[in-house]
């Protein structure tokens, strides 16, 4: 049952072909028994058995959403009531939050089971879930490599069944670069679109969070219930939730995809770039039209990038300064060295550089020429896509110059996993939504075709993926030894 | 752009952070390289742009100040380090 997606597996609950509690106890054993993927920080194996026993009651009573009854789990960056949420941090080991998080209640509101609480990059930052304090992740597709970050134990642990599906969050890329390194399909929405309200912030303007499954239907699905305007995300979009469903099986014809001509330059794998025009190929046959557009101040996202993320992120990370809750250091001296001690102590390396990069940027004397300097490229790296819209209605490209690197291999230069993220950044600092899905291997590694689309039109997005998944199955192959 | 050992400890003072002695040369090297990479804005004019703050360049909403929730202070403060009589403690400040 655990290679099933959640269409077929809320079909088969409705069958009675099995209940949900034997469906999280199956996914509960192959959790234990792929424990060395490390995809898992927290396990609530009560909790989910509970959360399927009261689905079952739904389920038999004809009271069920689509949801009901399936098994999914949370990044670690997600306030769950009663179960610890760490943030891949020493920080927050300690962490039982208070409160749900928006996307929790949608999710238990919908009847879903959650499994248990998701590795990841510490706060989210990082490209190869190396920075987590509770120890890296396997890729279940050569586990001597990285699966990506910072939702690398969302990607695994959906490439490798160990969850129906998962949640992850998306400020550079962070969603669908390990959904490409693990051969899943990874939604990042529209800014906005879902909400941040009990979502632990690195990046305030950046940061969005979205679904995490094995084909854009289980997107569509996961999309649905997490998405919708929510008073008490500031940033939250007062939209109508569209039905995300219902077009997926639109016809393609005459549809303008653009190739963005800074996706295929220097820097890109050889191999890499025969899969994805491969798979442009496949949209022709569809009867799709391929036009060459530019997006000249790309290559501006990253020195604009690694301004802005690490001055929110020193913003919003001066919270956690042992007083309320969290670490606190032993026998501090005085207040400031609580202070200085705790965050210390308890943050890592990769969180400390930022911290330290984005007060710098906001210091006095440098606030105009960093901060306000890259806010004002990031409106030109906006304006390119604006420009390339009015040309096309999607985009295609790369999710990431290579396959998945070895374990191990960046962690020395940390510049060079910043730059790793060139083709991702970009549409987080525009706001837009993009999906990557499976396109093929090289070297037995997946390969993910990035799809962005304009502003607030997932349903379109997840129409034009869901016909590539009709047409090929890259999305349907299970790495060796997790059939 | 190099930055020096000072400078690095300044700024992590600023941000109440305890970094290594030791660790100090790497993060002043480090930091430096982010910097260079930051240089590559100042070739691109940007003289009549508006800064970009949110992506949908959307104005912060308002809400009537009407109180929605009750005072949870006991639950909130359960997970504190420490706490006494309904404050958090921290060391003592004034003398």
């Amino acid at each position: 049952m655990h290679n099933k997606t959640i269409t077929e597996l809320a079909k088969d609950l409705r069958e009675g072909k099995f209940s949900s509690v034997e469906l999280t106890q199956s996914y509960l054993d192959r959790i234990k028994k792929h424990s060395e993927l490390n995809c898992f920080i927290t396990v609530a194996e009560d909790f989910a058995i509970e959360s399927a026993k009261m689905a079952d009651i739904k389920l038999a009573n004809g009271d069920a959403s689509p949801l009901t009854g399936i098994p999914i789990a949370q990044k670690d960056i997600f306030c769950t009531q009663g179960t610890k949420t760490s943030c891949g941090s020493k920080m927050l080991d300690n962490f039982i939050s208070p409160y749900n998080a928006t996307v929790v209640e949608k999710f238990n509101h919908s009847g879903a089971v959650m499994l248990g609480k998701l590795n990841m990059d510490e706060f989210a930052m990082g490209s190869s879930n190396e920075t987590s304090f509770y120890g890296a992740v396997q890729n279940p597709w050569d586990t001597s490599t990285v699966p990506g970050g910072s939702s690398g134990g969302s990607a695994s642990a959906v490439a490798a069944h160990l969850t129906a599906a998962a949640t992850g969050t998306d400020t550079g890329g962070s969603i669908r670069q390990p959904a490409a390194f693990c051969g899943i399909t990874g939604l990042k929405p529209s800014y906005g679109r879902v909400s941040r309200y009990g979502m632990i912030a690195f990046a305030s303007s950046l940061d969005q969070a979205g679904p995490m499954t094995r084909s854009a239907e289980d997107a569509a699905t996961l999309l649905q219930t997490m998405s919708g305007f929510d008073p008490k995300d500031s940033t939250s979009m007062n939209k109508p939730v569209p039905d995300y469903s219902m077009g997926l099986n639109n016809s393609l014809e005459g549809l303008k995809i653009g190739l963005p001509k800074e996706f295929f330059s220097e820097g890109l794998n050889d191999s890499v770039a025969r899969v994805i025009e491969t798979a442009v190929d496949e949209y022709r046959k569809m009867g799709a039209e391929i036009k060459e557009v530019s997006l000249p101040h790309m290559k501006l996202s990253i020195p604009v990038y690694y301004v802005i993320a690490p001055a929110e992120c020193s913003a919003n990370l001066s919270r956690f300064d042992g007083v309320r809750f969290g670490y606190r250091c032993d026998e501090p001296k005085d207040l400031n060295d609580l202070y200085i001690r705790s965050r210390g102590e308890a943050f890592g390396d990769e969180v400390k550089r930022r911290i330290l990069m984005g007060t710098y940027a906001l210091s006095a004397g440098y606030y105009d020429a960093y901060y306000i300097k890259a806010q004002k490229v990031r409106r030109l790296i906006s304006e390119d896509f604006k420009q390339a819209f009015s040309e096309v209605d999607v985009l295609m490209g790369p999710v990431s110059p290579s396959t998945a690197f070895g374990l191990g291999e960046k962690t020395g230069d940390p510049i060079e996993m910043y730059l790793a993220d060139i083709y991702t950044i970009a549409v987080n600092l525009a706001g837009l939504p993009a999906i990557s899905i499976p396109a093929g291997f090289v070297n037995e590694k997946p390969v993910g075709l990035q799809i962005i689309s304009n502003y607030f039109t997932e349903p379109h997005l997840l129409n034009v993926a869901h016909k590539y998944q009709q047409t090929t199955n890259w999305h349907q192959q299970t790495p060796k030894g997790f059939e | 752009m190099m930055l020096t050992a000072e400078e690095v400890k300044k700024i992590a003072y600023l941000a109440r952070l305890g970094i290594d002695e030791k660790d100090v040369e790497t993060y002043a090297n480090d930091l430096s390289s982010i910097l260079d990479l930051m240089t590559q804005m100042s070739e691109t004019c940007t003289d009549d742009i508006l800064p970009m703050a949110h992506p949908m360049d959307q104005i912060q909403r308002l809400r009537s100040d009407t109180v929605l929730e009750s005072d949870q202070r006991e639950h909130f403060q359960s997970i504190a380090p420490q706490i006494d009589s309904g404050f958090y403690l921290v060391p003592k400040v004034l003398d």
